[in-house]
């Protein structure tokens, strides 16, 4: 009865299900489910392969760069000024770390510093990868590091990096010639592929003109690491090639006895080779401590640099143009001799100013200085004999002789920023103002005012040239470049940049001219008179505003800034001179008074390092011989007795 | 008692081969999912997979030659037991990764929830193993296998053990399915499980959520819950066609894939192994479920037939779950790779089970 009911009421299912014909839908099923799963194998193995091989790949090796020894620089006699020391700095591997915002804590708590989760969030917003080490802080401080290591287990992903670090040994001194380096910057990166991030560049100075040569070439470790970052082994490495060392021509002790000359002074202070065109010293006042920039400077202290009215980034020596003063007056009597408009005879009368046109242009000498040569005129820097010089001369005549002299153009040093200066000439003038040159203007450029400037690496060298006779070297500040184990890899030989055709008989009226400017009565640079060797030189004092009429405040009472700058350039010793120098102190007054000292201490310094060329030895029974040739390092002492005797040859 | 010389004549050498064979190539990927360089001692693990693929070994031969029809006597017991060895987890297991599912017992961990597995078969097949009414298995009848199903399967999720219960649920519907069940019941079942699965979401653990979110976007979070399925496929794919070759993976010797040696036990040998690897080991497991299917057709009773249905779901719904987790196409669940992956209980229960297999088979020439 009750099988009756049940069959009537499902009368679909009234069978009973065998196992068969189930187990064959299971069949099914499970052959289809096998079926996806190899085709899915099938699609990861053999059509994403390539791609899956290489995120394998990338997730077990890791490139880290070894970055080159940058090279150092030394100074002549091979002592160093630049070296690389290290330098720490904390970097984290996102990927290592578990408790990012704990670890965070405890490191910006250990580091005094608050913005280490910004510049973590900074190198994930630039798409770094998780394991490429960020660093979160640089150049930490001996606490930062100590404080760092004893707690580097609860630290876990971050680590100290060990990173060369530039070093100016000593500071502030030469500043501007051996420049400074600092971060790469994003602009560089473009067209500098194999720069990257973070990377160390010369920015100023030798430092970035020699960038090639110093960098070296960095090299680069691929390492196999596990899945938490630890190094396994090295898959492959590239030795980084490290940079090439740098000899200067540079003497540190002349250096640093210019630096000291200069004191507080502004200006700048450039000392040459007249035989080989190599720079001896070359002083910019003020200064800056390169270091500062090795540390990475703060936009604080650099806004500090750029907006200080003193302009210390500057270097003054090859970037400052001032107007050359009297030290022009050489340039004068080369040219208007060598022009024959003036001989060595030729004399003028200096009643203490001279008519032209409508007006009168004063002699520094209110009183005159009578009738001279050009020898007394240079001794006693007339203005109005160099204006008679300029007047018959004209202007054309008188560039084209300065512009031989090296001035109005670039010396062609290999420093950046290097300014020409200006030498006038009509032209100049017709394509700078559309006006013609009114020949009154020829007056204020032949005592070294008006439009001409020069700067004092020019001034430098036009000593040089006078001293050498004439011929122009391209100054060069590097002598050698050496491979690390201190083989010369190039020489930077003298390179003569033209001869010019001096007359010998002028040469002779200007060197003795020089040479009684320092030594003689009634010259004007007797500070730079040193007691055994024969300095020759020229004063210079530039006016800064035009003065007015006849009325003259005293020196002193005249506020700074309106103050002459004061020039000295000279050479020494004047038979086989080794030295020629240019000196500029901004608002300093009277050249004689404030360049001329500074001069004296650098050339006192100069021969007590190098005694002079075919000095004769000391005398019997003086103590020490002096042996040492004349290039080698000489002993600090006293200059050889026999110079005085020299000087009377 | 004296062995039937047909017992021998008609053991299933092809099943017991493919079984000695899936648990080599285990042995092969756990020594390299372990290998720590030629100058490093052999991981102890190595070690002691072998002397359970040995001790495994016995077992699967001596259930061979067990009848087993006597598993029906034993079969609520059995049951009992596997539910007390649970129970007793709860209380004293021994918690590793944050789940509790070892039983220290001494020289040995056990994992009673490997052994749950088997013993739910054994229960369902012992209540299945009666004809089914006209029309199969009506609801009502089907809620006594319920609670068979349900005790064991909250034990193992408290633990919590979210793949073992997957099993369990997988080889009780196709138990069930395969016992006729009534059609209608099969339907409306499929309809209940469609809509109870976004109220099941609400049960999940936390983790379990997440990893169900990273399996749908791995690339989400690369580093966190979404790191196992892309390293995983990263070390499949690496494979190619032929494979790094033998302890050449650096996924798995890198420490890059997660629970190597157990779950994710398939990406190693895929990657050492390649696609050609992965062919030959799908292959052995077909083989093994083709015979499994083979054997139910063909075992004399019932009982044998269901039980070698039951024993094949679980070889099955391992292998495709655990290898769909590993390539990336189901999320990650802890399911061992059945008779490869690293771990005594379920190397010796996996074996037992391929003995008890060669038993039905063998036994249909006696009786």
């Amino acid at each position: 009865m009750a099988r009756w009911r049940y069959y009537n009421s499902s009368k679909h299912t009234r069978a009973i299900p065998r196992i068969e014909p189930r187990l064959a839908i299971l069949s099914v099923l499970i052959a289809s489910i096998l079926a996806v799963v190899t085709v899915r194998l099938y699609y990861l193995q053999i059509i994403r392969h390539k791609e899956f091989v290489e995120l394998a790949d990338r997730n077990r090796i890791r490139i880290h760069r070894l970055p080159a020894l940058r090279g150092l620089v030394f100074d002549v006699r091979h002592r160093p000024l630049v070296d690389t020391r290290p330098s720490f700095d904390a970097v984290m591997v996102p990927e290592d770390v578990r408790n990012v915002k704990q670890t965070v804590a405890r490191l910006e708590g250990l580091l005094g510093q608050d913005n280490v989760a910004a510049k973590l969030s900074q190198a994930e917003d630039d798409g770094r990868p998780p394991f490429d080490p960020v660093t979160v802080e640089e150049h930490l401080g001996w606490q930062q590091v100590v404080s760092l290591e004893t707690h580097q287990l609860q630290l876990p992903g971050v680590s100290l990096e060990v990173m060369p670090q530039r070093h100016y040994i000593y500071g502030p001194v030469a500043a501007h010639l051996l420049g400074y380096v600092g971060e790469v910057a994003e602009g560089d990166l473009r067209h500098a592929s194999d720069y990257r991030m973070g990377d160390e560049i010369g920015k100023f100075g030798l430092e970035r003109v020699f960038e090639g040569q110093l960098r070296g070439q960095a090299g680069g470790q691929e390492i196999e690491v596990d899945s938490v970052g630890r190094r396994l082994k090295l898959l492959r490495e590239i030795p980084e090639i490290p940079g090439q060392s740098v000899v200067l021509s540079l003497d540190l002790d002349l250096q640093e006895a210019a630096e000291k000359a200069m004191g507080n002074w502004s200006g700048a202070l450039v000392a040459i080779d007249p035989n080989t065109g190599y720079i001896l010293a070359m002083v910019s006042h003020p200064t800056f401590d390169p270091n500062v920039f090795a540390n990475g400077i703060t936009s604080v202290q650099w806004r500090g640099f750029t907006t200080d009215p003193a302009h210390p980034l500057a270097n003054r020596a090859i970037a400052g143009t001032y107007p050359p003063g009297s030290t022009f007056k050489l340039i004068d009597a080369i040219a208007g001799m060598e022009d024959r408009t003036l001989t060595p005879s030729t004399t003028y009368f200096c009643p203490g100013g001279l008519y032209y046109g409508n007006r009168e242009y004063h002699c520094w000498r209110k009183q005159g200085h009578g009738t001279l040569s050009v020898h007394r005129a240079i001794v006693g820097s007339c203005d109005v004999f160099f204006y008679q010089v300029g007047i018959h001369l004209g202007i054309d005549r008188l560039s084209q002789w300065a512009h031989l002299l090296g001035l109005g153009e670039k010396s062609g040093i290999e420093l950046d920023n290097e300014r020409p200066g200006v030498m006038p000439s009509s032209l100049w003038k017709e394509r700078r103002f559309h006006q013609r040159w009114y020949p009154a203007e020829t007056l204020s450029v032949a005592i070294g005012q008006g439009y001409v400037a020069a700067t004092p690496l020019q001034m430098a060298m036009v000593a040089a040239e006078i001293a050498n006779g004439g011929t122009r070297y391209k100054p060069q500040f590097v002598k050698e470049e050496e491979a690390l184990d201190g083989s010369v890899v190039k020489r930077f030989p003298p390179i003569v940049e033209r001869r010019i055709p001096f007359d010998p008989v002028v040469l002779d009226v200007v060197r003795n001219a020089m040479c009684d400017v320092v030594n003689g009565g009634g010259g004007t640079g007797h500070a730079a008179h040193l007691d055994n060797i024969t300095v020759c030189g020229k004063t210079g004092t530039s006016q800064v505003v035009k003065e007015a009429g006849n009325a003259r405040i005293p020196e002193d009472k005249e506020p700074l800034k309106y103050r002459d700058h004061g020039w000295f350039v000279a050479y020494a010793p004047s038979d086989h001179p080794q030295i020629a120098i240019a000196c500029v102190i901004e608002h300093g007054g009277h050249g004689g008074s404030s360049a001329g000292p500074v001069v004296h201490d650098v050339m006192q310094k100069f021969f007590e390092l190098y005694p002079p060329r075919g000095a004769k030895p000391a005398a019997p029974g003086n103590g020490a011989p002096q042996a040492a040739p004349p290039a080698a390092p000489a002993a600090p002492e006293s200059p050889p007795q026999g110079s005085v005797a020299q000087r009377e040859d | 008692m004296a062995l039937d010389r047909r017992l021998v004549y008609h053991f299933d050498w092809t099943l017991f081969v493919m079984t000695l064979g899936l648990a080599g190539l285990g042995l092969l990927s756990v020594l390299s999912a372990s290998w720590g360089g030629p100058k490093h001692a052999l991981d102890p693990l190595v070690m002691r997979q072998l002397i359970w693929i040995g001790v495994g070994t016995v077992l699967m031969a001596t259930a061979a030659f067990f009848d087993y029809r006597a598993l029906a006597t034993y079969a609520y017991p059995l049951y009992a037991m596997t539910v007390v060895l649970l129970a007793a987890v709860m209380v004293s297991g021994h918690v590793t990764g944050g789940s509790r599912r070892w039983l220290n017992l001494g020289v040995l961990r056990l994992e009673p929830s490997e052994l749950a597995k088997l013993a739910l078969v054994l229960v369902l097949v012992r209540y299945l193993r009666e004809e089914p009414p006209r029309g199969g298995w009506s609801f009502r009848q089907m809620i006594f296998p319920a609670v068979l199903l349900g005790v064991p399967m909250v034990l193992v999720l408290k633990q919590p053990d979210l793949g073992t219960g997957i099993i369990l649920i997988l080889v009780t519907a196709t138990l069930v399915f395969a016992g006729g069940l009534n059609g209608r019941v099969l339907l409306v079942a499929m309809l209940a499980a469609a809509l109870a699965a976004p109220a099941g979401w609400h049960y999940l653990k936390p983790y379990q959520k997440q990893r169900l979110v990273s399996f749908l976007n791995p690339e989400s979070d690369p580093l966190g819950a979404g790191y196992h399925i892309i390293q995983s496929e990263i070390a499949i794919g690496a494979g190619g066609a032929w494979g790094k070759g033998f302890l050449k993976g650096t996924q798995a010797r890198l420490n890059f894939l997660p629970e190597q040696t157990t779950d994710f036990i398939f990406s190693v040998f895929a990657e050492e192994f390649g696609f050609a690897g992965s062919i030959l080991l799908m292959a052995l497991y077909a083989g093994v479920i083709t015979r499994g299917i083979w054997i139910a057709r063909h075992a004399r009773d019932r009982f044998g037939q269901l039980l070698a249905v039951g024993l094949t779901a679980i070889v099955f719904w391992q292998v495709a779950i655990n290898v769909g987790m590993a390539s990336g196409l189901l999320p990650v669940v802890g399911i061992p790779l059945p008779l490869v992956s690293y771990g005594g209980s379920s190397l010796i229960a996996m074996m037992a089970a391929m003995g008890v297999m060669i038993s039905i088979n063998t036994r249909r020439y006696l009786f």
